[in-house]
């Protein structure tokens, strides 16, 4: 759209306050990255249509755009709260979610994104690449596929891994020193660890187990529970001092529990 | 190879340890010990002896040495342990507010001494 092409809108709704004319009218300001005076055009369209779910999916973009994510979430749920199956409100709230880090709410909506228009490739193609990104596989014992939550603690993939009481790998992974993958030897090593461990520290009188950490030569480790029914390891090389290491544990452990009782 | 009641004399002084103990870690019976009566040794000597065989397992699977020290955490305590050269371990079960670094380095030097 032409500088005269918006000049030309601006007279429009300067004569009629009440005409739709505001939506490519802030539309246009947006995409020239006129932000200050997008943000008032829609302001006053929502202001002028509060029900109208499309003036706040535009309001939501700009706002999104200034990088006001919180703005911007408030307005796109009220699209929903307007119209249940806005494409642009799913697309918009994934978006935010996935800069938030909060990956498995940004996989919900850009899911619901594709149902919506199944037929659409480049949504379907969008998905599989973030569904990639996240290290979405298929978790044992749950029958669904999620998004892995070590992925977004992990500077670099493996460091860490979650197993079940069985060994199986639920997320995360390991490689050995040759940087060869490693998850099922060591999750078959984890395998029993975390009811001996339990064991232990109820016959010597230790109370309940919260942490296990292992000193190595070129690496030191952490292990956690994260549940009754999953252990974690995490390690890094030995230039990583022991505090640090047990605070990575413990903040990935936390975000491990969360992840579980969300499949659950 | 120093007495070794000479070397758990060096950790039993350190408030917060319940006691200390030399194990053999092939058969995870008490080679040498210095414990409060409420700690019974025979016990922490098989669990330790059988935990050091599992952390071995998963350093082994990570194409990593064995560990120079590992430490159980629990609500009520702990249990820290080295291997020694010899097919030993040292072990020390402390209470929760004992002085960990501090424990840890006279584990890591009873541990050199016994070997």
């Amino acid at each position: 759209m032409t500088g005269d092409d918006i000049q030309a809108l601006t007279a429009q709704l300067a004569r009629d306050p009440a005409s739709l004319v505001f939506l490519p009218l802030a539309e246009a300001l947006r995409r020239r990255g006129q932000l200050d005076a997008a943000l008032a055009v829609a302001q006053g369209g929502v202001h002028r249509y509060p029900e109208m779910a499309g003036a706040y999916d535009l309001l939501a973009r700009i706002q999104s755009d200034r990088g006001e994510g919180d703005l911007a979430f408030d307005a796109w749920t009220t699209v929903l709260r307007l119209d249940p199956d806005h494409l642009g409100a799913h697309k918009g709230l994934a978006f935010l979610a996935f800069r938030a880090g909060d990956h498995a709410r940004s996989l919900r909506y850009l899911r619901r994104v594709v149902e919506l228009k199944p037929q659409d490739a480049s949504l379907r193609a969008a998905l599989a690449r973030v569904e990639a990104a996240l290290g979405v596989r298929q978790v044992p014992g749950f029958g669904k596929a999620a998004a892995d939550p070590l992925r977004a603690l992990e500077a670099e993939p493996g460091l860490a891994l979650l197993v079940d009481l069985q060994g199986r790998t639920l997320a995360g992974g390991v490689t050995d020193r040759a940087g060869r993958a490693a998850s099922e030897q060591v999750g078959a090593a984890l395998a029993g660890i975390s009811r001996e461990a339990e064991r232990t520290a109820r016959l010597l009188r230790l109370g309940a187990w919260r942490s296990l950490s292992l000193e190595g030569g070129p690496a030191h480790f952490e292990l956690r529970t994260p549940t009754i029914d999953s252990v974690l390891l995490v390690s890094r090389p030995r230039e990583v001092p022991a505090g640090r290491l047990a605070l990575l544990a413990e903040r990935a452990s936390a975000a491990a529990r969360r992840w579980l009782e969300e499949l659950r | 190879m120093s007495s070794l009641h000479s070397v758990l004399g060096e950790l039993t002084p350190l408030p917060g340890v319940r006691g200390a103990l030399v194990v053999s870690r092939a058969d995870g019976l008490v080679v040498a010990d210095a414990l409060r009566e409420d700690v019974d040794g025979r016990a922490v000597a098989a669990l330790a002896a059988s935990l050091a065989d599992r952390m071995a397992g998963v350093t082994r699977a990570l194409g990593q040495p064995e560990p120079v020290a590992w430490q159980l955490v629990g609500s009520e305590g702990l249990l820290l342990a080295a291997p020694t050269r010899e097919d030993l371990l040292v072990v020390v079960v402390a209470d929760p507010a004992v002085n960990a670094g501090e424990l840890r380095l006279r584990v890591l030097r009873a541990a050199e001494r016994a070997a």
